[in-house]
């Protein structure tokens, strides 16, 4: 089903915030793609790295229910291809701070027995840390 | 002294932000204005008839127009002036648009404010303006041409059929430049030898054109009307007995790629660079031919039946005098080995669209250089559009001619997969867009997306891209026979060089600068110089042919009334304060002022026609004596005094 979409001046808010967070120029995006064709996760995502660039563009919140930018391995791959000099892995990251910032705990690690947490690797755990706690 | 002041409004663009009615009754507040007016458009017919009459009904002798800026309408004004019957020089304009209106819209009564400064300065210098008078120096009619592409080539045609003498230079051993190279020209597929080879050969042939190849513009010195010119012409070592019949070129053991042919076929160390090149005529490459390294071979001089090949043939200096110039140096291709994702110079079957001109060429004259394949890539922006490898600018070509290699390819084997691949297809000309939609209707593919990168699969030899396609966001990840890289334009070596002899300015891609991108388009910032073609900016054919003949117009303009008005906007010096220090000799860029002897002393003096009115050497002169006329430092004093709001001393 094609969902619509409108395009109001509160997309355009969203749209600065991730300029601001990212300090990067996300509508200097020409939308080549070159990002996604490099990308080595890209086959992972459930959207393209220039997609997220495209939603951030039109102010599309709903970039942020896709999972594509927490995918993304910070390789800079993108980064240090894109034609206009876009740093794209700083938008997911972005992206991924605008999450963050609403501060929910999806694991409580309280919760997680003593014994496995002995054994868990700690770049998971500290990884777990940052992205499933407030 | 009686002043007229001429407000515009610029029918909205200075009058919506600007209140012209405070700038007027300011102005008429000021000592010696006797008339001010405003008007919708001061450069209209009514606006300079305003100021034609009043000079001549109130005998005004000072004229401030405030409007536009003076590079756009200076000249206008200036020029109503002088028919009045006074000198140009007793005006002034004060930009109330690009200054005033234009980046204060926002804040109205501080660009009124501003306004009202600007025309007080201007009336206070205008009230010590000199009556200077236009001079006129003769000029003769000798052109030299730089470059003998196709945009130097119809520069020095058009040139010699109007009847001036043209030298046209060209370092490369024939005329024809890159597009004698092409197979087919877009949108209308004219054979591009077939249309080039006549122009090509109507410059020998043509009895005002003095044609130098092999040759290299060395020094430029002098100024319009009296340019020295000093070429460098590397020796052939084949002289005019050539009949080009070939003998010594079947002895000759020596084998290097040929450079025409993109390195496709190979040639000797005595060759012809192709079938219709001018002059046509055999020579002798010397950095390979074995007997100018080490004095052994010497095979085509044995064999020459005409006594053609000459071993003893020098360098030579030709020194020569023109009175304008035109620069057509052209581009070169980028050298997609820079981008290295792409893997050209590593993958053989990764080449540049040039390849796939010549071998276009040699597939239909029956002759292939090597499998073409059945599934083809094209790779636009290659070195444009591409920060990364530091070029911002778009080569305008690229999109029409995969367009039309892509299409020539599908039609000669409808079995052929071809595949575009690009980030915006620009079909800007006239036929272009039908162009495009003919290559889409022939089966050509294109998908939306810049390829990331190029792999060479190790078993098969054949090249996969990985692309997204933007459009349906997939990604593809493909194999292909051979890619073809659509390889933007370069300024080149030829355009930089020629850009360090006349000292010319560059565009930030590399470029030459015209004087004005919308009105003095070949036109350039030093007197006399004109440039055209892709040395100006990338460009296709007729817009390259396009300009060449306006650069010809422009230069015909400056040489056919056999003298031409210099600005007499230049430096003075004042001998009794000069203490001949030479400071203005060192900062001057335009080589305008030397010192010499007058009454025992050393002073400092300027050649008025080199000299441009820059105010170099007024602002390094240390004791005040160099100044400049129209900018005279009681000038500059009463506008500061103005703009800081002082009263008149």
């Amino acid at each position: 089903m094609i969902k619509k979409v409108e395009i109001t001046p509160e997309n355009e808010k969203f749209l600065n915030k991730v300029n601001e967070l990212s300090g990067q120029v996300v509508t200097l995006c020409e939308q080549c793609g070159t990002c996604s064709g490099g990308c080595p996760l890209v086959g992972e995502m459930d959207i393209t790295p220039s997609q997220w660039m495209r939603l951030v563009q039109l102010g599309l919140k709903e970039v942020l229910d896709f999972k594509a930018v927490w995918v993304c391995a910070s390789c800079f791959t993108c980064t240090v291809r894109c034609p206009r000099k876009i740093d794209v892995s700083k938008v997911a990251e972005a992206l991924r701070q605008i999450i963050l910032r609403k501060a929910i705990d999806y694991i409580d690690l309280k919760a997680i027995p003593k014994d496995e947490l002995a054994c868990l690797p700690q770049i998971a755990l500290v990884s777990a840390c940052r992205k499933f706690t407030g | 002294m009686k002043i007229g002041v001429y407000v515009c409004h610029c029918g909205g663009n200075i009058s919506e932000v600007v209140d012209i009615k405070k700038v007027t009754s300011f102005a008429e507040k000021q000592g010696d204005v006797a008339i001010v007016r405003d008007n919708a458009h001061m450069c209209s017919d009514v606006g300079r008839n305003l100021v034609l009459e009043d000079i001549k009904e109130h005998n005004l002798d000072r004229i401030v127009v405030a409007a536009c800026s003076p590079q756009f309408h200076g000249k206008t004004f200036m020029d109503i002036v002088e028919k009045a019957g006074l000198s140009p020089y007793v005006f002034e304009m004060a930009n109330i648009r690009e200054q005033c209106s234009w980046p204060h819209f926002d804040e109205p009564d501080l660009a009124t404010r501003k306004a009202r400064d600007l025309v007080n300065v201007s009336i206070a210098k205008v009230k010590l303006d000199e009556s200077l008078e236009r001079k006129t120096m003769p000029i003769g009619k000798r052109v030299l041409v730089i470059g003998a592409g196709i945009a130097g080539i119809q520069a020095a045609l058009d040139l010699g059929d109007a009847g001036f003498e043209v030298h046209l230079v060209e370092k490369e051993p024939t005329i024809g430049g890159k597009m004698a190279q092409l197979s087919r020209t877009f949108p209308t597929e004219d054979c591009a030898a077939c249309i080039l080879s006549p122009k090509m050969a109507d410059v020998p042939s043509n009895p005002n054109i003095t044609l130098y190849t092999n040759s290299q513009v060395e020094k430029i010195s002098g100024f319009l009307g009296n340019f020295e010119v000093t070429i460098h012409k590397k020796p052939t070592y084949v002289n005019e007995n050539c009949v080009a019949c070939g003998i010594c070129e079947e002895k000759c053991p020596v084998k290097v790629p040929n450079e025409f042919e993109q390195g496709l076929t190979k040639r000797r160390a005595i060759y012809v660079p192709f079938e219709f090149a001018v002059p046509y005529r055999y020579l002798i490459d010397e950095d390979i031919c074995i007997y100018l390294k080490d004095g052994k071979c010497g095979n085509c001089q044995k064999v020459c039946p005409h006594d053609a090949v000459d071993f003893t043939q020098k360098p030579e200096k030709i020194e020569i005098k023109v009175d304008t110039i035109i620069v057509a140096t052209g581009y070169d291709i980028f050298d997609a080995t820079e981008k290295k994702v792409y893997g050209f110079g590593t993958n053989k079957n990764v080449i540049t669209s040039l390849e796939m001109e010549r071998m276009i060429v040699h597939e239909a004259e029956g002759r292939a250089t090597r499998e073409i394949g059945k599934r083809i890539a094209f790779i636009q922006c290659v070195g444009s559009r591409d920060e990364q490898i530091g070029n911002e600018y778009c080569s305008r070509i690229c999109c029409m001619y995969a367009t039309k290699l892509s299409q020539l390819l599908k039609r000669g084997d409808p079995k052929k997969d071809v595949y575009v691949f690009y980030t915006d297809l620009r079909a800007f000309g006239k036929g272009f867009e039908e162009y495009y939609k003919r290559a889409q209707r022939t089966g050509v593919k294109f998908v939306r997306g810049r390829v990331a990168e190029v792999n060479e699969d190790s078993k098969t030899g054949k090249v996969i891209l990985k692309v997204e396609d933007t459009l349906a966001r997939q990604i593809i990840e493909s194999e292909f026979d051979l890619v073809v890289l659509s390889v933007g334009m370069t300024p080149g070596a030829g355009t930089k060089q020629a850009a360090d002899v006349l000292r010319m300015t560059r565009s930030p891609g590399g470029f030459l600068q015209e004087a004005h991108p919308k009105f003095k388009p070949v036109d350039t910032l030093n007197d006399g110089v004109f440039i055209c073609g892709c040395a100006q900016g990338p460009k296709d054919i007729p817009d390259t042919v396009a300009q060449a003949s306006a650069a010809a117009a422009r230069a015909i303009r400056l040489m056919n009334k056999g003298v031409y008005a210099v600005e007499p906007i230049t430096a003075v010096v004042d001998e009794d304060l000069c203490s001949g220090c030479a400071t203005c000799v060192s900062v001057c860029p335009y080589d305008a002022v030397k010192t010499e002897l007058k009454d025992d002393k050393r002073v400092a003096k300027v050649n008025e026609i080199l000299c441009q009115g820059c105010g170099s050497c007024s602002a390094a002169c240390p004791s005040g004596a160099s100044q400049q006329h129209w900018f005279m430092n009681n000038q500059l004093r009463a506008m500061v005094g103005a703009a800081l709001g002082e009263e008149e001393e």
